[in-house]
């Protein structure tokens, strides 16, 4: 018979206890798991790039929804237990579920400590501890105002760090005389404060916190040096302590945390507990790799091996703030036993320190370059005698074989045993191993069957060298791949970055991300330029310079170096006036070709440059206005005539096909995006192979997307039927707000939707009015900016220059 | 001999950008970087003709707009795989104003 197995909390530590149970002992328990959060499991590490924006909360999930199905373990979100009936082996939630346990597992890690100053419980003062602070900091940076940090250790940096990188203005306080403390020596400390400060946020050290106050909510914060800092936001980050409270209520052995054996057991021989609410040998907790040892424990012990047991052992410390590389290791306090080896460079801005006790490495802190960061740690761990090695030791691993620097000599040289992921404890061997023994040939591949580098990320670069010695160029690490050839990011992480640094110009860009190129390239400008238009639509100017020729100058080339005209014809509807106009403009311009196309249009071809304003100025006195036909942007609305004169015809197709294109018009998009509306199923404008196409029924509107007709062909993918034509209308704005925000570059939309998945699409245009209804506003709010036609901004003398030759040489001149 | 023709001032041209000049022999492209050099050279990319004027500009060279061969602005060539080169023209500045050399243009034009 299966044993009911209940556990309290649902962190990474009992996430990564029960992967290791459904392992060790499949079927043997029947799990539920109460969390006080209302959500899933998630990656803790990673919640300040949340905070910065560098990464959303979906990227951080550990285990879906689907994962607790799939093992069949009953998962209680936002449920607190408030109470455990040792005697009758029972659990009870806060909302009144009682659940009884042959084993109970307790895991309700830690609580923030609350400096008890007055005020502390002002609105506006929050933690840094769980999704739901990192949600409410966002909402509170949207203000833009002043915000204060308590606490200048890892958490306060990386918070201080989120926050700047969402457009507060932010002070730090510390109480000590320098940053992490706890972590750093002083001279490193003092590198980290000035690398800061110099992204704009204010260190005060020595700062003593004496109260926070404001009329109802925070508006500052006093020291009792007199000192007073306006703010609306206190974010206090000044550390942990473990939440035991339930344990303790029932009885349990507590002591800083909840007092467990090496087995993680608790006096209560059925009661384990694991994570940072587990006290060890006197020892409590808070970096992940400790915390893993821990699940693996009381894996092994629930599945029957009683002799699994806790080691201690140190872990490396890495602050996660982008563009900062710290490492800091073990114990670093100066003594009469210890020597030290110290290599500073000032202009690089590296600080290294080793701290030696009887010839092995004891301590470590590097700052600046941290590369050598697992060999430290491997020959500390091995006790290492390093004697023979001293004088070149600080230089790191790959000086010791002579003079070769390269990396990739450096991670070949290690031996297997060391340790390349902290977090989760992976050697080496063990990851070269799974490479070749399971054929991996894909960063997320080792990920998943080695977990390293799946949790803080830090090891990723050592992980992807392994890969590449190991399987050579069968690694392929374009898994991301790059933009172009002036950067090594993909589309996605510019995208990204773009918003989370708020880059607002092509330089800053280029500056902020590095690019390897002094003014990029004709893939990655155009790219930049859509990037820029579609996030910053009030702010962002648009860079001409970083157009294709055919948006520069809106209209299409040609082979022969001359253009293409095609107006607009909204919905594909004409009149005799606008013909006789398109007429008279051939026969003045002697337009050598007139010709109808796919998209029910008609196109001028072979007009000369110098001649475009003159036609463009003759076209816009008949009413036309351009046709985007050169733009990765609303191309054409095909329509059918509809319910008017058709006589299967259900709806208004034409009318619809007209109100879309004059609500869409002039959008920039990441490719061309062709529409189209037909009256009735027989399809006559083709809507099922367009990007985005409506199919008018008698009870409504079928929405339909991603249909591609070119160098694919592919029919369409049904987003969904509404009742009215305002609703049909919104979905698709939306739908295209939503591609025009994640898609790449020329990216269609059938390829983006392949991409991020129908199913993820259609629950955020069909199921999240509240969604759909922000992307629609988004949409709205760009247009008032992109709504200009530039064929009479051209008559009217812009950019004439692009119009005219700069001078003309004759004869007589260039034979002089 | 030197024939130094005033085409126009730098300003005339945006920074990654072109301008055209019309000779008896076809059209010359001039471009001027983001770092404000300026180059000359044949409109009339090696592979089939494209129009180079209207191309990108980025560093010193600059992409066609027809099928994206990316020619040197100093050199001419074709940067890359791709083979083939156009004329260059020397160019002049002389503070705003700038100077392109027919020379050769002058002797087979004459």
């Amino acid at each position: 018979m299966t044993e009911k197995l209940v556990i309290i909390g649902n962190g990474m530590a009992p996430g990564r206890m029960l992967e290791h149970l459904l392992e060790k002992a499949p079927g043997r328990y029947q799990v539920t798991i109460f969390n006080a959060e209302p959500r899933v499991n998630y990656d803790r590490i990673m919640l300040s790039p949340v905070l910065s924006g560098e990464k959303a909360y979906e990227e951080i999930i550990i285990h879906g929804d689907g994962w607790y199905i799939k093992h069949g373990i009953t998962l209680y979100k936002g449920h607190k237990i408030v109470a455990i009936d040792r005697q009758a082996k029972t659990v009870t939630s806060d909302h009144g579920v009682t659940e009884p346990y042959d084993k109970l597992v307790i895991a309700t890690g830690s609580v923030p400590f609350i400096i008890p100053v007055p005020g502390h419980d002002l609105p506006g003062v929050l933690t840094y501890r769980d999704l739901d602070d990192v949600r409410a900091m966002m909402l509170a940076a949207q203000s833009r105002a002043k915000a204060v940090v308590i606490g200048g250790g890892l958490l306060g940096l990386e918070a201080a760090a989120g926050l700047n990188a969402q457009g507060m203005d932010v002070t730090v306080l510390h109480v000590m005389p320098t940053l992490m403390e706890r972590q750093l020596d002083p001279a490193a400390g003092y590198l980290l404060q000035r690398a800061v400060e110099e992204r704009g946020i204010k260190v005060i050290t020595k700062a003593n916190t004496q109260a926070i106050t404001g009329n109802g909510k925070v508006e500052q914060v006093e020291l009792a040096d007199g000192t007073i800092i306006p703010a609306t936001l206190v974010v206090m980050a000044v550390g942990i302590r473990p939440n035991a409270a339930i344990a303790k209520a029932a009885g349990i052995a507590v002591n800083r945390g909840i007092v467990v054996d090496a087995g993680m057991r608790s006096n209560d021989p059925d009661i384990y507990a694991l994570g940072e609410c587990a006290e060890v040998s006197g020892q409590v907790y808070g970096l992940v790799a400790p915390l893993y040892e821990m699940a693996r424990v009381t894996a092994s012990q629930l599945a029957g091996d009683e002799a699994a047991a806790f080691v201690h052992s140190d872990t490396p410390t890495k602050l996660k703030v982008t563009g900062i590389e710290l490492f800091s290791l073990g114990d670093f306090a100066e003594g009469d036993d210890r020597q030290e080896i110290v290599l500073r460079d000032a202009s690089a801005g590296v600080y290294k320190r080793l701290v030696l006790r009887d010839d092995r490495i004891i301590g470590t802190v590097l700052y600046g370059e941290t590369a050598d960061g697992a060999w430290f740690n491997d020959l500390k761990k091995k006790q290492t005698d390093i004697s023979e090695m001293r004088d070149t030791l600080i230089f790191g691993q790959s000086y010791q074989g002579g003079a070769s620097l390269d990396p990739m000599a450096a991670v070949a040289a290690l031996p297997d045993d060391a340790e390349i992921c902290g977090c989760n404890g992976v050697c080496k061997g063990k990851i070269t191993g799974a490479i070749t023994a399971k054929g991996l040939t894909s960063l997320d591949d080792v990920r998943a069957h080695t977990k390293a580098s799946a949790s803080c990320g830090s090891c990723t670069g050592l992980v992807e060298k392994l890969m590449v010695l190991t399987i050579g160029d069968k690694y392929n690490p374009a898994a991301v791949q790059p933009m172009c050839g002036c950067t090594t990011l993909g589309h996605d992480e510019v995208r990204r970055l773009i918003k989370a640094k708020g880059l607002k110009t092509i330089p800053a860009v280029m500056q902020e991300l590095e690019w390897t190129t002094s003014c990029g390239c004709a893939k990655c400008r155009p790219a930049l330029n859509y990037y820029l238009v579609c996030d910053w639509p009030d702010e962002y100017a648009d860079d001409y310079q970083s157009r294709f020729i055919n948006e520069r100058v809106h209209a299409n080339i040609q082979k022969d170096g001359t253009y293409s005209v095609v107006p607009r014809m909204w919905g594909g509807v004409t009149n005799a006036a606008e013909l006789r106009a398109i007429a008279d403009v051939v026969d003045k311009f002697e337009i050598p070709m007139v010709k109808v196309t796919g998209g029910q249009r008609i196109d001028m071809l072979g007009i000369r440059k110098e001649d475009l304003p003159a036609v463009w100025a003759d076209l816009g006195q008949a009413g036309f206005v351009s046709g985007h036909a050169y733009a990765k942007g609303l191309r054409t609305v095909k329509t059918c005539v509809g319910s008017d004169w058709c006589r299967f015809g259900t709806q208004d197709s034409t009318g619809f096909g007209v109100r879309i294109e004059k609500f869409m018009w002039g959008s920039w998009t990441p490719a061309k995006v062709k529409m189209a509306v037909s009256g009735c199923p027989r399809n006559c404008a083709e809507a099922t192979c367009k990007d985005v196409g409506v199919i008018c029924v008698d009870s409504g509107y079928e929405i339909h997307f991603a249909g591609a007709a070119g160098l694919d062909i592919k029919g369409t993918e049904v987003l969904g039927l509404v009742k009215t034509e305002d609703e049909a209308l919104e979905h698709i704005v939306a739908l295209t707000q939503m591609y025009r925000e994640q898609g790449r570059y020329l990216e269609r939309i059938y390829k983006w939707a392949k991409r991020i998945g129908i199913a993820e699409i259609k629950r955020q245009i069909m199921d999240d009015g509240e969604k759909r209804k922000a992307y629609f506003d988004r949409f709205v709010f760009s247009q008032k900016f992109a709504q200009v036609d530039p064929w009479s901004e051209r008559v009217s003398g812009k950019d004439k220059h692009e119009f005219r030759p700069m001078a003309s040489v004759g004869f007589a001149q260039a034979a002089e | 001999m030197m024939n130094w023709i005033s085409i126009g001032s730098i300003s005339d041209i945006p920074r990654r950008g072109a301008r055209c000049v019309a000779t008896p022999q076809g059209k010359i492209a001039v471009f001027r970087t983001a770092e404000d050099q300026v180059f000359a050279i044949e409109d009339h990319c090696p592979h089939k003709g494209g129009p180079l004027s209207q191309g990108i500009v980025h560093g010193a060279a600059v992409t066609c707009p027809l099928h994206n061969w990316v020619i040197s602005l100093e050199t001419g060539k074709a940067l890359g795989a791709d083979e083939g080169a156009v004329r260059t023209i020397p160019v002049r500045i002389d503070g705003e104003r700038l100077f392109i050399a027919l020379e050769a243009l002058a002797s087979r034009a004459a």
